[in-house]
């Protein structure tokens, strides 16, 4: 089959659309996320939800609908997360690896409940592109919609949150409800992600554009559109890949973000600097 | 009669179970130049963060522009210069341009050029503000700080980094501002010697308030003698006595 003609089927269509959406939102919040060292908040809400996808299918809840009904218990947990971060006792890493421990210990227990592993359990862990329902583009699109517009509407108030919370604070800036905001998104965003990527590698999609764009040495407002430009293309050269190698669509899809990464880290090694 | 600018009522605050800041009060006056000192510990950068809203006081209250803080929002009336900012590092993706306009709800280019050359940092307007010095990175938060051309400023500790050249400059720019536009204006440093040569009030801080009025209370005082030694005493008002009206 040549690689225009798989374009003619829906479920690719679909899985091209789900993963430039979700690839732009997961980049963007990735963007404010690593900046502010929460990297690994994407790692720790994909162990939440996979507690989440186990819990919901032992309720027997459709295929078609696991995402949407786990994506309640995933923001309920991601703000457990901030609370936590916001403690005095724990540090930020500690908290997420509280919640993400209570996710993959609460997630192994409930699929050994419903009678053993569940193969479709395992097929969330590993994710796959290909298998996006109408339900979850529609979802991913929104999410897209409501992360775009969050980002245009709150710009000045992330921006300087991210830069320092407390200065940000003494400007006026709801600092807690920006976090809230934040949080709420990127528990959306982790959700998604495991269908594109899977379980075990949402934090690739959070993390590596923003790292990727940050070696670019650009302004804050141009480095988010780096890193979902970056995001974009893996996806693309991703599912391409996938097709053309069979291979799974989430792996390939993180590999060509580190290839973008350790291109331009190379590129900046040898180039030499603009200033 | 001025009004308060600053109210602190009985504040108290408590970091673990300890006390940190304990039953202090206090007012500064519109127009006034306030220097607070005090060992390490004291809790000087505690009490601007209370001041500030950024902590919460377990007893007592703080009143600003004549509101408490739980309804104040004329946040552009302040301007604040933290001691240490938690993203300046060599990563941060952000340009001068960008850091100094942090905050501001109505930006204007000929604002941002007449702050940048006051501070003498136009010729980085463009640059990433991690690839700068740390007394370069020092100047563009204080831009920060003056841009909106606030009615208070508070400064926490903000010439450590500074080279002597740019102290003096960053202080005659206070003093100015204090004496020309009417800015109120809070200094925390542990440098007496700059409090007296431009603060009109000392604040001392010693976890509890050991001191607050002016400089001739201040070396007029047994109480002060007592406490901190008559040598001590007259060190700090010999101090002020030498740069009294520096500009």
């Amino acid at each position: 089959m040549e690689l225009t003609g798989i374009l003619n089927y829906e479920f690719v269509q679909r899985a091209f659309l789900a993963g430039l959406f979700i690839a732009a939102v997961s980049s963007t919040l990735g963007v404010f996320l690593v900046l502010r060292r929460f990297s690994l908040i994407g790692d720790g809400l994909a162990h939440i939800t996979f507690g989440s996808v186990a819990f919901v299918m032992l309720l027997g809840v459709s295929p078609l609908y696991i995402t949407l009904a786990a994506l309640p218990l995933v923001m309920i947990s991601s703000l457990a997360i901030l609370k936590l971060t916001q403690s005095k006792r724990i540090q930020g890493d500690a908290a997420i690896g509280i919640v993400s421990s209570v996710g993959i210990a609460s997630g192994i227990i409930l699929a050994s409940l419903s009678n053993g592993y569940n193969l479709d359990l395992f097929s969330y862990l590993f994710g796959n592109i290909l298998t996006v329902t109408r339900i979850e583009l529609l979802l991913s699109f929104i999410v897209f919609l409501t992360v775009a517009a969050t980002v245009i509407i709150f710009y000045d108030d992330l921006f300087a949150v991210t830069f320092d919370e407390e200065l940000a604070r003494t400007m006026g800036v709801k600092t807690e409800r920006i976090n809230t905001i934040l949080f709420l998104l990127t528990a959306v965003a982790a959700v998604l992600a495991m269908k594109v990527a899977g379980i075990m590698l949402v934090s690739a999609m959070v993390i590596l554009p923003p790292l990727t764009a940050l070696q670019l040495s650009l302004s804050f407002r141009l480095t988010i559109v780096a890193a979902v430009l970056f995001s974009i293309l893996s996806v693309i050269c991703g599912i391409i890949a996938a097709f053309l190698l069979n291979l799974p669509a989430g792996g390939t899809i993180v590999i060509c973000n580190i290839g973008f990464l350790l291109f331009i880290f190379g590129a900046k090694k040898i180039l030499p600097s603009r200033r | 009669m001025s009004e308060d600018i600053i109210n602190v009522d009985h504040l108290t605050f408590c970091y673990n179970g300890l006390e940190v800041i304990s039953d202090i009060s206090f007012a500064v006056k519109e127009g006034d130049y306030v220097g607070i000192a005090g060992p390490n510990g004291s809790g000087k950068s505690t009490l601007i963060k209370n001041i500030l809203g950024i902590l919460r006081p377990q007893k007592g209250c703080v009143n600003i522009f004549g509101r408490p803080l739980t309804s104040f929002h004329q946040w552009s009336r302040i301007g604040y210069l933290p001691q240490r900012i938690s993203a300046l590092n060599n990563h941060f993706p952000s340009t001068v341009e960008e850091i100094v306009q942090l905050g501001m709800k109505k930006r204007n280019p000929v604002t941002l050029k007449r702050t940048l050359d006051l501070m003498g940092i136009a010729h980085l307007s463009t640059r990433l503000i991690g690839e700068l010095s740390y007394g370069e990175q020092q100047r563009i938060m204080l831009a920060r700080a003056l841009i909106s051309q606030p009615d208070l400023l508070i400064f926490d500790e903000p010439t450590t980094a500074l080279d002597p050249e740019t102290r003096d400059i960053f202080y005659s720019l206070t003093h100015e501002m204090n004496h020309q536009k009417g800015t109120t204006i809070v200094l925390v440093t542990h440098d007496t010697g700059i409090i007296g040569q431009y603060a009109r009030h000392l604040l001392y801080l010693d976890k509890k308030l050991i001191f607050f009025g002016t400089f001739e209370n201040f070396c007029a005082s047994p109480d002060m003698a007592g406490f901190f030694g008559s040598t001590s005493q007259h060190v700090i008002c010999h101090q002020h006595e030498k740069t009294e009206n520096p500009i």
